[in-house]
C-alpha cells in the first residue's frame, strides 16, 4: 500500500485507543471525529465517570455553588466511542501494539494517545496518610470526601502546601467560615509558580482573609487518635497544632507508571514528545503511532530554548489534545506543532489570577499596571532581557497584550507607560523564585530538560 | 465631491447604507493615516490588539495638543465628569465596577437572565399593538420603544418622560460622531448632556429617598466595600447608561430585521428553530454591528503595528465593522452566516471597555427577532436600502417600513 492509501485506511477503519478519559482524552476524541475519523475509538479511564472538569472542584464545588456531579465536561459533538471506564491501563506492548488493561484484556491499536494526566502527590507516610481526616484533592471523590469532612465543622483545617490548589482550598474554607492554617515550605504562597514578590501579595491576601499562614515551615508528622482520626500536626518549627482535617496539596505526580517496560521515554517528569505530540522512545527516537497530550506530556518549546516544558494547565490540555488528534491521522506534511503559550488562571480570596508565559523561568519582574498594594496589578516577568511571562491580579482583560509581548520576545523591561500611569518610573526587581534545586509544591510550568547552555549531562537511569 | 480623505469617506452620509466596500478598500492597509492626523485601524487582529493594549487611552485629555478636526468630541470641563467609557484605569475600573454592582456578576449574576420573561412580555405587547395593520415602521413602532421601555424600567426612569429626554439624547448622540464642522453640534451636545444630567439628578434624589428595585436606587443607596459613586459620577453614569442602553440596541434590532428580510433563508431558519437565535445575533453583531467604529481612542506612546508607527498623542479610530469583515479572520466575511462557528466578532469591542450592556443587548435582540419572525406573516421590505440615520458611528436605519400579510396571535 502507498502511504496515501495507508493513511486513508487509518482514517476510515483504523483503531485508535485513548488512555485517560478526562479533559485531554475527550477533546482529542472529539477532534478526531471532527476531522473525519470514522474508525473505532476507545477511551480507557480508571475513574468510573465520564470526563469531568477539575478546576471547579477546588472552587465553586467546595463552596457549595456547584455539585461534584455538575462538573461533567460539555460535549462539543458526538464521538461514538467505546468507553472502558473504571478500568486502568496497566501496560503497553509497542511491538504488538497492544494496551493491557487491569481486567486482563488486551486492546489493539493503530494509534495510541496517552492522556493519563497527573495525580496528587500523596502524603509520604502511609499510615499517617490513611488517618481519617487526611485527604488530597484531584478527583470528584476527593472533593466529596473533603466536603463531607468540612461539613463536620472541624475546629481547624490544616492545608499542607500553598500552591494554587492549596490556596484555593484555603479560600473556600474561609468562605465556609472555617479556621484554616496553611503550612508552606517556601517563603510565601504561590512562590513556586509566581515568585516571592507576587507571593507576598498572595500572603497578605490570605492573612487579610483570616488564614493562619505559616511560611518557611514543613509539616513533619500527622498524629491520630486511637480511633484512627487525625488529631494533631507537628511542624518543623516545633509547634504542634490541633487539627481534625488536613489537606495534602503538595503538587502532582505524573501517571506514567503503567508505561514501565514499554520503552517509551516516560518517567516521573512525564512522557517526552516532539512538538507534534509524538512520544519519544528511551533512545530519543520519535515514534509515529504513540502520542501524548495534557498534563502527562512534556514537549520542547521554542520560546524557552527548545527545552522540554510540562504544564498542568487546563487550556494546554485542550490545545495539545487537538494537535495530537490532528497529527495522529494526518500525513507528515500536514502535521502541526503544539506551540502553545502557557496560560493559567486561578480564583481565590475574591481575586482572579491569570498567568501567561513561564513566570518560573524569570529572574526579574516589573509592575506595569495597577499596584501590588491594591491586589490589582499586572507584573511582567523578564528573563535575560526579554519578557517571558506576565501575571495579573484582577486584570485578566489585558493578558492578551502580554501574551503577544512574550511571543515577540519583547525586551524587558518593557518600555512603555500604559493607561495606568502609576507604574511609570518603577524599576524591575528580582522576582524571588526559590532555588530550583529545592522544589516546592509546583510551579505549574516546569522545564523538564536541562538547559542547552549548561555543559552537563545527567545520567538518568531507566526508572527515573 | 471634493477631496476625500479616508475619514471623510467613512463619515460621508452617501455611503451610510453600505460602507463595507470602503472598509474593504481601506483594509488594504491595516493602519491608514488620515490627513487630519487621525489613524484609522482597519483589520481584525490589529484592532483587537489595540483594544487590549495598555498604551491606548480612552481619555481625551491625552490627545496631543494639535488640531484634529476629525477626532470626536471630548467632554469639556465645566460640564459633567467623563463617564467610564472616556476614562482609563484605575478610575475606569472603579466606576465600571460600581456601575456593574446591580447589573451583573459578581454581585447580580442573574439580573439579566431573569429579565427574559419581562422582555418577552414587552415585545408581545408591542407586536399585539400592531394587530390589524398591514404596514408599520420597525424603528418607530418596535425597535425604538422596546429597548427604551427596558432601560427605563431597569434604571428606574419613568417612561412618560421619554419625549422629554428623547430630544436631549438625540443631541448627545449627534455630538458623538466625528464631523468636520462640529463645533456647534458639540456645544449643543454638551448642553443637552448637562440637561439630561439635571433631569436624572432629580430622579436620583427621589430614588435615594424612596428606593425601588431599579439601578438608580441601587447606585444611590447600596454600599459595597468600595463605597458609593459621588453624585457627579452617578449622574454621568446614569446619562451614559440611559443613552447606551437603547441607542445601540435600536440599531441592532433594526439591522437584524433588515438583514433577515434580505436573507429569507435565515429568516425561515430562525422562525423554524428559535434556538438558533443566539448564534444569529452573534452573526449580526459581526455582519452589521450597531457601533461601527470607536473614534475616541488615542496613543500614550509611539505604537508600532503592522509596519506603521502611530505616534504618541494621536487620535485613533478603531473600525470595528471593518475588522468584522476582515477575510484574514473570517472566511467569506461578506456572507451572513447565522451558523458561523468561532464567531469572535468585535461588535461589542474587547478588553476593559468591552460593552457593559452586552448581555442585555444580546437577550433583547434574541427575544425581539425571535418574536418578530414568529409572528409576522409574509413580511416584506418597502424600501431597500431604507433611509439611514446620520451617524456613521451608531449606524442603522432611521425607518424600516415593512408590509405584512398578517400578525399571528
Ligand atoms: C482541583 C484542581 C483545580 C484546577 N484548577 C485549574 C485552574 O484554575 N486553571 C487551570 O488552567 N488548570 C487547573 N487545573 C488543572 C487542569 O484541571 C488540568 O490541567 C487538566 O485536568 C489536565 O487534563 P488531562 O486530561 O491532561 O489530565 P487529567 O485531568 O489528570 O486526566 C487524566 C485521567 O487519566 C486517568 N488515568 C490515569 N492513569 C490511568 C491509567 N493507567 N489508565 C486509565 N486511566 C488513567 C486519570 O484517573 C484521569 O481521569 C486544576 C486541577 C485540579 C485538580
Amino acid at each position: 500500500m502507498t502511504a496515501d492509501s495507508l493513511l486513508k485506511a487509518l482514517r476510515e477503519e483504523g483503531r485508535i485507543v485513548i488512555v485517560g478519559a478526562s479533559l485531554a482524552g475527550l477533546r482529542a476524541a472529539e477532534q478526531l471525529r471532527e476531522e473525519g475519523f470514522t474508525g473505532s475509538l476507545t477511551l480507557i479511564g480508571d475513574e468510573p465517570h465520564e470526563p469531568y472538569d477539575r478546576p471547579p472542584l477546588s472552587k465553586q464545588v467546595l463552596i457549595g455553588r456547584a455539585l461534584p456531579e455538575d462538573t461533567a465536561l460539555p460535549r462539543r459533538r458526538a464521538i461514538d466511542a467505546q468507553w472502558r471506564l473504571g478500568v486502568a491501563a496497566t501496560g503497553l506492548d509497542r511491538d504488538r501494539r497492544r494496551v493491557r488493561l487491569a481486567d486482563g484484556e488486551d486492546l489493539e491499536y493503530d494509534r495510541l494517545l496517552i492522556a493519563t494526566g497527573v495525580r496528587s502527590r500523596p502524603w509520604p507516610h502511609e499510615t499517617e496518610a490513611a488517618l481519617d481526616g487526611v485527604c488530597v484533592l484531584r478527583t470528584r471523590e476527593d472533593t466529596t470526601r473533603l466536603d463531607r469532612l468540612l461539613s463536620r465543622r472541624p475546629s481547624r483545617v490544616l492545608i499542607i502546601g500553598a500552591g494554587f490548589t492549596g490556596s484555593e482550598i484555603a479560600s473556600a474554607c474561609r468562605e465556609r467560615g472555617l479556621q484554616v492554617t496553611v503550612a508552606e515550605r517556601g517563603e510565601s504562597p504561590l512562590v513556586g509558580a509566581l515568585g516571592g514578590v507576587v507571593g507576598d501579595v498572595a500572603a497578605q491576601l490570605q492573612r487579610e482573609h483570616g488564614v493562619d499562614l505559616r511560611c518557611g515551615v514543613m509539616v513533619t508528622a500527622l498524629e491520630g487518635d486511637p480511633g484512627g482520626r487525625l488529631k494533631r500536626a507537628h511542624l518543623s518549627d516545633g509547634t504542634v497544632l490541633d487539627v481534625e482535617v488536613a489537606v495534602v496539596a503538595l503538587g502532582a505526580v505524573r501517571n506514567t507508571a503503567w508505561l514501565e517496560g514499554s520503552g517509551l521515554a516516560a518517567g516521573p517528569r512525564g512522557v517526552a514528545c516532539d512538538a507534534g505530540c509524538r512520544a519519544f522512545d528511551v533512545h530519543g527516537i520519535v515514534t509515529d503511532d504513540v502520542f501524548a497530550a495534557g498534563d502527562v506530556a512534556r514537549t520542547p518549546h521554542p520560546l524557552f530554548g527548545y527545552q522540554f516544558l510540562s504544564l498542568e494547565h487546563w487550556g494546554n490540555a485542550v490545545a495539545q489534545a487537538e494537535i495530537a488528534a490532528h497529527n495522529m491521522i494526518s500525513a507528515g506534511s500536514q502535521r502541526r506543532p503544539h506551540l502553545w503559550t502557557p496560560s493559567f488562571w486561578s480564583a481565590q480570596f475574591g481575586v482572579n489570577i491569570k498567568s501567561v508565559g513561564a513566570p518560573s523561568m524569570a529572574d526579574e519582574l516589573i509592575v506595569t499596571q495597577g499596584a501590588l498594594a491594591e491586589r490589582s496589578f499586572v507584573a511582567a516577568y523578564g528573563y535575560q532581557g526579554r519578557v517571558i511571562a506576565a501575571v495579573g491580579f484582577d486584570q485578566a482583560k489585558w493578558m492578551d497584550f502580554y501574551r503577544r509581548l512574550i511571543e515577540q520576545a519583547a525586551p524587558f523591561p518593557p518600555g512603555f507607560a500604559g493607561v495606568d500611569r502609576r507604574s511609570a518610573g518603577l524599576r524591575p526587581v528580582p522576582a524571588g523564585f526559590p532555588d530550583p534545586a529545592l522544589p516546592t509544591h509546583g510551579p505549574t510550568v516546569t522545564l523538564t530538560g536541562h538547559s542547552p547552555s549548561e555543559r552537563r549531562v545527567v545520567f538518568t537511569p531507566a526508572r527515573a | 465631491m471634493p477631496s476625500t480623505s479616508p475619514a471623510q469617506m467613512i463619515t460621508d452620509f452617501s455611503v451610510r447604507a453600505d460602507p463595507y466596500p470602503i472598509y474593504a478598500e481601506l483594509r488594504r492597509q491595516p493602519v491608514v493615516r488620515d490627513e487630519s492626523g487621525v489613524h484609522l485601524v482597519t483589520t481584525y487582529w490589529e484592532i483587537r490588539g489595540l483594544l487590549q493594549d495598555p498604551r491606548i487611552s480612552s481619555d481625551a485629555r491625552n490627545l496631543a495638543p494639535g488640531n484634529y478636526p476629525m477626532s470626536a468630541a471630548q467632554d469639556d470641563e465645566g460640564t459633567l465628569p467623563p463617564s467610564f467609557i472616556r476614562l482609563d484605569p484605575p478610575e475606569h475600573d472603579r466606576l465600571r465596577r460600581l456601575a456593574m454592582r446591580p447589573f451583573g456578576p459578581p454581585h447580580s449574576p442573574r439580573r439579566i437572565h431573569d429579565m427574559h420573561g419581562e422582555l418577552t412580555r414587552i415585545v408581545t405587547d408591542l407586536i399585539n399593538g400592531l394587530a390589524g395593520r398591514d404596514r408599520f415602521d420597525v424603528v418607530d413602532d418596535f425597535a425604538y420603544p422596546f429597548p427604551v421601555t427596558v432601560i427605563c424600567q431597569l434604571l428606574g426612569v419613568p417612561q412618560e418622560d421619554e419625549p422629554r429626554f428623547r430630544t436631549l439624547v438625540d443631541a448627545v448622540v449627534a455630538g458623538l460622531s466625528p464631523a468636520e464642522d462640529a463645533a456647534e453640534q458639540r456645544r449643543r451636545a454638551q448642553q443637552s448632556r448637562l440637561e439630561l444630567g439635571q433631569y436624572l439628578a432629580g430622579l436620583i434624589e427621589e430614588h435615594r429617598r424612596h428606593p425601588g428595585d431599579d439601578m438608580l436606587s441601587a447606585w444611590a443607596t447600596d454600599e459595597g466595600a468600595e463605597g458609593r459613586m459621588s453624585l457627579a459620577e452617578l449622574i454621568t453614569n446614569a446619562v451614559l447608561l440611559l443613552i447606551a442602553g437603547h441607542e445601540t440596541t435600536v440599531n441592532l434590532i433594526t439591522n437584524g430585521m433588515l438583514t433577515l428580510l434580505r436573507e429569507p433563508a435565515a429568516l425561515e431558519r430562525l422562525r423554524d428553530d428559535p434556538s438558533t437565535a443566539a448564534a444569529a445575533v452573534e452573526e449580526l453583531l459581526r455582519y452589521e454591528p450597531p457601533v461601527q467604529l470607536l473614534p475616541q481612542r488615542n496613543t500614550l506612546a509611539d505604537i508600532e503595528i503592522a509596519g506603521s508607527v502611530i505616534p504618541k498623542g494621536a487620535p485613533v479610530w478603531l473600525l470595528l465593522a471593518s475588522g468584522n469583515r476582515d477575510p484574514q479572520r473570517f472566511a467569506d466575511p461578506d456572507r451572513f452566516d447565522p451558523m458561523r462557528q468561532d464567531n469572535q466578532h468585535l461588535g461589542f469591542g474587547f478588553g476593559v471597555h468591552a460593552c457593559f450592556g452586552a448581555p442585555l443587548a444580546r437577550l433583547e435582540t434574541q427575544v425581539a427577532l425571535t418574536e418578530l419572525t414568529r409572528r409576522l406573516h409574509g413580511p416584506q421590505l418597502e424600501a431597500d436600502p431604507p433611509p439611514y440615520r446620520p451617524s456613521p458611528v451608531l449606524r442603522g436605519p432611521r425607518h424600516l417600513q415593512v408590509t405584512v400579510e398578517g400578525i399571528t396571535g
